[in-house]
């Protein structure tokens, strides 16, 4: 990492990828999703993609000063970070909340572990757990997908006054759109007993995060990391395989009480969290059995965190969970090589 | 009882000692039980802080009085039957004050029993000094930890309520920081003090450090 | 330190018992004296803490007293409820007719006990008024539970008659989820703050449900008290 590597011109020697390369394509990766949220929530959601990047890409620079450390803005974590942030968080979400999540989302999950490739957890995810914990109402709040006016205005909440409560939407949410509950298809599943239909899953026309309503664009971004080599692929198949088998299983056991796996995996950030979250190289397994330990172990935690937990959704505890035990499954699945000399192949 | 070689400490030294050099939640770390859950509001910081002072004063009084009389075979029973005593005073005076702060500090009263600070400066301190001496620092450690307490004590309340010492600071519109008020917030705030205090620290350090270093070159 | 510790003489039992004897009389003194000096003020604001409590849910009153319904009806508290009964407050108003009764509920809420104060009236035979004593709920979440105007309108008039064999409520006051309110027994959860509201219905309901049936038959009792 220092200057001589980055001066260096192509051909590149057949090498594995850089950070940088990885981190570049990651982003380039996460790009479509962002459109897709923007072109869906309009102005308020591309303010919000806009801030939280600047303020996580602020916050590394200011952590990068006071360690005394190198710049590490060029590697694009912090703009994944961000990119990923403000994916999770609803459209709408105040700005200065953003801020605040992409402050403690560097500070908390990255600057205090010792900056890139020492944090414990993904920091989008810290930074995500934070505001969940601090402004529980906020985070909650939705907007309609598609409004008419999306392009015209923001919504009352995304100006919010710093340090101050957000307005009420209800009223204008309404406006914006006919017949607009404010509650996620998991929320409505929970409390009112209502299943969105896949179809509406796949218009993304429901009420969500910024970036997750898009399943079929999430699993093609990621198939493309996949393809090229800068991603696990064997992460999101772990974790979408167990969600959707515990699913299956529970909806054997009483198909009135438990959605089919198909709702399970198209509803929440499951797809957003296997695919661009989970698969985070720094906080995920490196042994083979590992990953899909780690893998299933988020698919099953989260399913168990929706159905019986009091959130709504459980993916984001899920990932924190499996991140933290991540050296542990990597310690009892490291290979055993027998009859071999140690450090001679494995 | 000075030990020979080692300087008698004067007794302003005696009082900074605990406000600043080994503060007891800063830099001793001690007594983090009551630090992280009675620190949600400055009110309860202060009255949690006061109570506990009151007790390292007077306990510290009694023992170093009776320094000279008590065997060293009993020496824990008898200290911790004399903060016990100081520790049941105060619970009944905190009652007969306000039972609103009673309530809210609940059992953190009684613990204070057990804080470490408080049987540690008997036994370190008070058993070995006169009890102006020994009275002087527990004056210091009790003042070092109430200030720690009320510097958790207003970031918590500040941001978990858009208040100090029950005053709005902020207006009626205030989005309060739930997680302020709730156990991790006491985390966050104490870790983000001790960072604080541990740059400044080596930032004083770092320019004596370099002085010495250029000295020698 | 062996080494030091044996040339030591060693401390003769007498000086240690001695020591600890005078040491424990000299605290048992203190705590007494500190006791005896906070015994008036402390019963004044337990006092003063109690009134309020009890005037918030019943407005209009003006003296408390405590009592204990037991099997063997109604007596004034003393200061250890007896097994099997409960402990409850009775309001007047300035000329010392009887305004309400006043007793307390518990259960688990999300995140500790919850502990309420109902109102009761006695014609109306319905709980009409809710405090709370103590909780720890979630700031913002649950503690809506004191602020939501929707929530403690479900405490107006809470349907709390007693069944015709006087040994239950008629219908077992509960929570029902947000916007599911049918009948006068049933609490309106707060959306969200299902846990908590679920806490506050079932603290009453197991309160009522011992109290009202000791009570109701002995209500003349109360009566013209002071």
């Amino acid at each position: 990492m220092t200057p001589r590597i980055e001066l260096r011109t192509s051909p590149h020697v057949v090498k594995g990828a850089s950070v940088e390369t990885i981190m570049f394509n990651v982003v380039l990766a996460l790009l479509p999703i962002a459109a897709f949220s923007v072109w869906q929530y309009g102005l308020s959601a591309l303010a919000s993609l806009i801030t939280v990047v600047l303020a996580c890409i602020g916050s590394e620079r200011l952590f990068n000063k006071l360690s005394g450390q190198h710049n590490t803005l060029s590697d694009w974590s912090a703009t994944i970070t961000g990119l990923l942030l403000a994916l999770s968080l609803p459209p709408a979400f105040p700005l200065w909340m953003g801020v605040v999540a992409g402050f403690a989302a560097i500070a908390l999950g990255k600057a205090l572990f010792g900056g890139i490739g020492f944090n414990v957890m993904n920091p989008a995810l810290v930074g995500r757990a934070f505001v969940q914990a601090a402004f529980p109402v906020a985070i909650t709040t939705w907007i309609p997908a598609f409004s008419p006016q999306r392009f015209s205005e923001f919504a009352p909440t995304t100006f919010t006054t710093p340090l101050m409560q957000p307005p009420d939407i209800s009223v204008w949410a309404k406006q914006a759109l006919d017949g607009f509950t404010g509650a996620t298809p998991l929320a409505r599943w929970k409390f009112e007993n209502v299943l969105a239909t896949p179809m509406d899953f796949i218009s993304g026309s429901v009420t969500a995060s910024a970036g997750e309503t898009s399943a079929i664009l999430i699993l093609l971004c990621g198939a493309y990391l996949a393809v090229r080599k800068f991603m696990d692929w064997r992460i999101p198949v772990a974790i979408l395989g167990s969600a959707a088998l515990t699913a299956q299983v529970f909806q054997m056991i009483d198909p009135a009480r438990y959605p089919d796996p198909l709702f399970v995996l198209l509803s929440g950030g499951i797809m957003l969290g296997a695919v661009f979250m989970a698969s985070d190289m720094a906080t995920s397994p490196v042994t083979p059995k590992g990953v899909w330990i780690y893998g299933a172990l988020i698919g099953v935690l989260t399913v168990m965190i929706r159905y019986f937990g009091g959130l709504t959704e459980g993916v984001m505890y899920a990932i924190l969970i499996g991140n933290a035990l991540a050296p542990l499954i990597d310690q009892v699945t490291q290979p055993k090589v027998f009859g071999q000399v140690k450090g001679k192949k494995a | 009882m000075a030990i020979p070689g080692q300087k008698q400490r004067s007794n302003v030294e005696e009082l900074l000692e605990g406000i600043w050099k080994q503060n007891p939640v800063f830099v001793m770390v001690l007594g983090m039980c009551p630090v992280l859950a009675v620190s949600v509001s400055a009110v309860n910081a202060l009255s949690m802080g006061l109570a506990t002072t009151f007790v390292l004063v007077a306990s510290t009084l009694l023992v170093s009085a009776l320094r000279n009389v008590i065997p060293k075979e009993v020496r824990i029973a008898t200290y911790i039957l004399i903060i016990a005593t100081f520790v049941t005073v105060v619970d009944y005076l905190i009652q007969a004050i306000s039972l609103a702060v009673y309530d809210a500090l609940g059992a953190f009263i009684q613990l204070i029993v057990v804080n470490c600070i408080i049987l540690g400066r008997a036994e370190a301190h008070a058993s070995k000094n006169p009890p102006l001496k020994s009275v002087i620092n527990a004056l210091g450690m009790g003042a070092g930890f109430t200030i720690g307490l009320l510097a958790l004590g207003s970031v918590r309340e500040i941001l978990g309520a858009g208040k100090l010492f029950g005053i709005a600071l902020f207006g009626p519109e205030f989005q309060p920081w739930v997680v302020m008020v709730l156990p991790p917030g006491g985390f966050f705030v104490l870790g983000a003090w001790l960072l604080l205090f541990n740059w400044l620290n080596i930032r004083k350090a770092k320019p004596a450090a370099i002085q010495s270093a250029e000295a020698r070159a | 330190m062996s080494e030091a510790a044996s040339l030591q003489p060693a401390t003769p039992s007498a000086a240690m018992i001695r020591t600890l004897g005078i040491v424990a009389t000299v605290c048992g003194i203190l705590i007494v004296t500190a006791y005896q000096g906070t015994l008036e003020p402390v019963a004044a604001n337990k006092k003063l803490a109690l009134e309020r409590a009890v005037f918030k849910v019943i407005p209009g009153a003006s003296s408390v007293r405590e009592f204990v319904a037991g099997s063997g009806g109604i007596e004034p508290a003393g200061a250890v409820v007896p097994q099997g009964a409960v402990k409850f407050y009775a309001a007047y108003d300035a000329v010392g007719a009887l305004k309400g009764v006043a007793a307390e509920g518990a259960a688990k809420g999300y995140a500790d006990t919850v502990r309420v104060l109902y109102a009761y009236d006695t014609a109306k035979q319905a709980i009409t008024g809710l405090g709370v004593v103590s909780m720890r709920e979630t700031p913002g979440i649950g503690d809506k539970i004191i602020t939501d105007a929707a929530f403690l309108k479900n405490f107006v008039a809470l349907d709390a008659t007693l069944a015709a064999d006087m040994k239950s409520l008629a219908h077992a006051i509960k929570t029902v989820k947000h916007g599911s309110k049918q009948n006068a027994w049933e609490i309106d959860a707060i959306a969200g703050a299902t846990v908590t509201s679920k806490a506050v219905g079932k603290g009453i309901n197991e309160s009522a449900q011992k109290l009202l049936p000791l009570l109701v038959p002995h209500l003349d009792k109360l009566q013209g008290g002071k």
